[in-house]
């Protein structure tokens, strides 16, 4: 579904991700740990077509097209999700109006009539029990007064709602204390799928105690350098990740999806 | 005859003292003709003001001072043109009509002269009752600036209502004034006199349209008057063709616990100047003044607010927000007085302000003057662009580039465009904030508002 070939993208002329390559296929999630700034967001955001990330070299393809050259919504119309590290407050509007028009927007691209106001409020009514979000949040404008755990739930919700094919969460759990966590696993855990990939960014183990990936990538300055399962996550978390500098990777490992 | 003309600066200036020769009238009343005198002479010593006068120094007004605008001819009935339904009454509502500055009797609706209430033509009431009009006109604009001046040399029509004490009214009193430009550029001189009585209850909208595409000046000034413990909504509603030129001034004098709310909305005009000026006169009044200005191609638009807390246990609040795009000018300057004798005066000013374009610009000048010690005063103001992280969030969910910037705008002038209570008038404009954006087909924002 999606192939990342020797990316490279800089950030105000600096140069963040030197060359990653990362194969996804439908059904499956990909953790990807790394220390501050090595370059989890900026994938993050590269892949959503956030302006201000320059792409310098390499090649994404999403189900087969040119992922680079799309624009965000129209990226969004097609299929990829991003749940932001920080989602922004948007005061004044609210949020059912501008999921509605979100859904829609990506409706009509697929071909599906668009829902009116009533069959959107069951479908929020859904989705909010489905993520274990409060209804009355969801009528709110965008994030405004929500506590970090609220907003990530909305991420997660918004994220039910939309029926994205490549969820891409961005550190997820930062900011959130045990309980939220778990809440918002959950959520994450009820919307896996075999039609569905996720890419989880996270800094800590932690998360994947709950969302337990499939395969496990670790960025280190713009480069994946060592791959694996979740094992892979616990010996980090064990011995730091200047670690991986001093050890070689075993020779022999878990076939890893190659580009 | 005097020579009154010979030295005049300006093409307007000479039209003015034209006009003034032509409109005197032997059956004015003498305190009438003092009015009008005072108002001439006030406005040939001072001249209109340039860039060297401190509250024009934003504003340029050589455009309007080098068109000989003159006074339309007297017409006979005419068409209302088709009116969004933020400008028309209620069934059984009141709306007073004047058509460049002249109230159109055959387009009008619901004028009245009972005890209770007077809603009904200036220039009728000083012709059958002036006793009614002398306590109130000239009377709150004390200081006037020229173009007020010149209102007063000149006046002549214009809206005058009065609400009985205890008056309790239910439905908006539209006063819609309308420009229609017959031959060349004509100018109008409404004077508006509200009089809201003791306890009495109502709500005025003023709304101010015109030809499209027309070159006209509007140069209109406002008195209101609240007695003590009355409540009144006033909205002013601005919407002149590209080439209209509009200066106004209202003064508003409260009495003891009045509650004033003005809420101003300025969408049309070549250049806008509008001057608010507000005394708390007695303990206990408060007043809300709201504003929105929307600015594109090469408008430009001044409002001026002065609230001067002259008693004590004062209450003011002030929202101004503009949104300039192309390469229009925004103007906001909230002056606040508190004087020695004004103790617990709590005051609170915020003038927030979009740049939609490189070229757009506004200045911003928050003034206080505070002369008391036992006050609450604060004010603050923004001048920024839309939010990049707030856009890039809407666009990573689905929504279009023009349509996401749509929302955002929308969502900044929601809580000024929210207090509006007219609900035709909301819609308006609501309307308004989505089509100025598209190039193409409005934004249907119906339901955007949390």
């Amino acid at each position: 579904m999606l192939e990342i070939k020797n990316l490279h993208a800089s950030v105000a002329g600096n140069e963040i991700l030197r060359g990653v390559d990362l194969t996804i296929r439908a059904g499956e999630v990909h953790a990807i740990m790394g220390p501050n700034g090595s370059g989890k967001s900026t994938l993050a955001h590269v892949l959503a077509g956030r302006p201000g990330y320059e792409v310098t070299e390499g090649q994404v393809l999403f189900k087969g097209q040119e992922l680079l050259a799309m624009a965000p919504e129209m990226r969004a119309r097609e299929g990829i999700f991003l749940a932001f590290q920080y989602p922004v407050e948007i005061p004044g509007v609210s949020n059912v109006y501008f999921l509605k028009n979100a859904l829609n927007a990506v409706r009509k691209h697929r071909g599906l009539p668009e829902l009116d106001a009533f069959d959107f409020l069951a479908l929020v009514k859904e989705k909010a029990k489905l993520v274990d979000i409060d209804e009355e949040l969801v009528k709110r404008p965008v994030n405004e007064g929500f506590s970090g755990g609220e907003k990530k739930r909305n991420e997660i919700f918004q994220m039910a709602v939309l029926d994205p094919t490549l969820a891409i969460l961005d550190e997820t759990d930062s900011g959130l204390d045990i309980d939220a966590l778990r809440i918002v696993a959950n959520g994450v855990n009820t919307l896996r799928s075999s039609e569905r990939a996720m890419i989880v960014v996270t800094h800590y183990q932690r998360l994947l105690n709950y969302i337990v990936p499939d395969f496990l990538h670790v960025l280190v300055e713009g480069r994946i350098v060592r791959e694996g399962g979740k094992e892979l996550a616990l010996e980090l978390e064990e011995k730091g990740y200047s670690w991986l500098e001093k050890e070689p990777p075993p020779s022999s490992r878990e076939p890893v999806p190659v580009a | 005859m005097e020579a009154i003309a010979q030295d005049a600066r300006t093409a307007l200036e000479r039209s003015v003292l034209d006009a003034f020769r032509e409109s005197r009238s032997p059956r004015d009343p003498e305190w009438l003709s003092n009015v009008r005198r005072a108002g001439l002479d006030r406005f040939r010593e001072a001249g209109f003001p340039t860039a060297r006068d401190e509250a024009w120094k934003y504003t340029n007004v050589a455009p309007i001072l080098k068109v000989p605008f003159a006074p339309a001819a007297e017409a006979g009935p005419r068409r209302l043109p088709d009116l969004d339904t933020a400008h028309q009454p209620a069934r059984s509502g009141t709306q007073l009509v004047f058509v460049n500055g002249r109230y159109a009797a055959e387009l009008s609706s619901g004028a009245t002269s009972g005890e209770g209430i007077e809603i009904a033509s200036l220039r009728e009431v000083l012709a059958t009752r002036p006793e009614s009009v002398e306590p109130h006109l000239a009377r709150v604009a004390r200081e006037g600036n020229a173009f007020a001046d010149v209102n007063s040399a000149l006046v002549e029509d214009g809206a005058f209502v009065r609400i009985a004490a205890g008056a309790v009214l239910a439905d908006p009193i539209h006063l819609l004034f309308l420009s229609e430009p017959d031959f060349g550029p004509t100018v109008s001189h409404p004077r508006n006199i509200v009089v809201a009585e003791p306890g009495s209850q109502a709500v005025v909208v003023e709304s101010w349209l015109g030809a499209a595409g027309a070159q006209y000046l509007t140069n209109a000034v406002t008195e209101v008057v609240l007695g003590e413990g009355a409540v009144l909504d006033f909205y002013k509603v601005e919407r002149e063709s590209v080439g209209a030129f509009h200066v106004a001034t209202m003064e508003v004098l409260q009495k003891r616990d009045s509650t004033f709310t003005s809420h101003s909305v300025t969408l049309g005009g070549a250049l806008v100047r509008n001057d608010l000026n507000v005394r708390l006169d007695a303990p206990g009044a408060s007043c809300t003044l709201n504003g929105l200005f929307l600015g594109s191609g090469t408008q430009h638009l001044d409002n001026h607010t002065k609230i001067d807390h002259a008693q004590p246990h004062g209450t003011s609040r002030e929202l101004y927000k503009g949104i300039m795009s192309g390469k229009s000018r925004g103007v906001f300057n909230g002056k606040i007085i508190v004087r020695p004798d004004a103790q617990k005066t709590d005051a609170m000013q915020t003038n927030k302000n979009l740049l939609l374009s490189k070229e757009a610009l506004v200045n911003s000048e928050p003034a206080l003057e505070i002369f008391a010690d036992d006050v609450k005063c604060r004010h603050g103001s923004t001048i920024g662009q839309l939010d990049e992280t707030a856009l890039f969030y809407l666009r990573s969910r689905g929504i279009g580039e023009d349509e996401s910037r749509a929302l955002l705008v929308y969502a900044f002038a929601s809580d000024v465009a929210s207090r509006i209570r007219v609900a035709p008038l909301r819609a308006m404009v609501e309307r308004h904030l989505g089509l100025r954006l598209s190039a193409g087909d409005g934004v249907d924002l119906s339901g955007a508002r949390a």
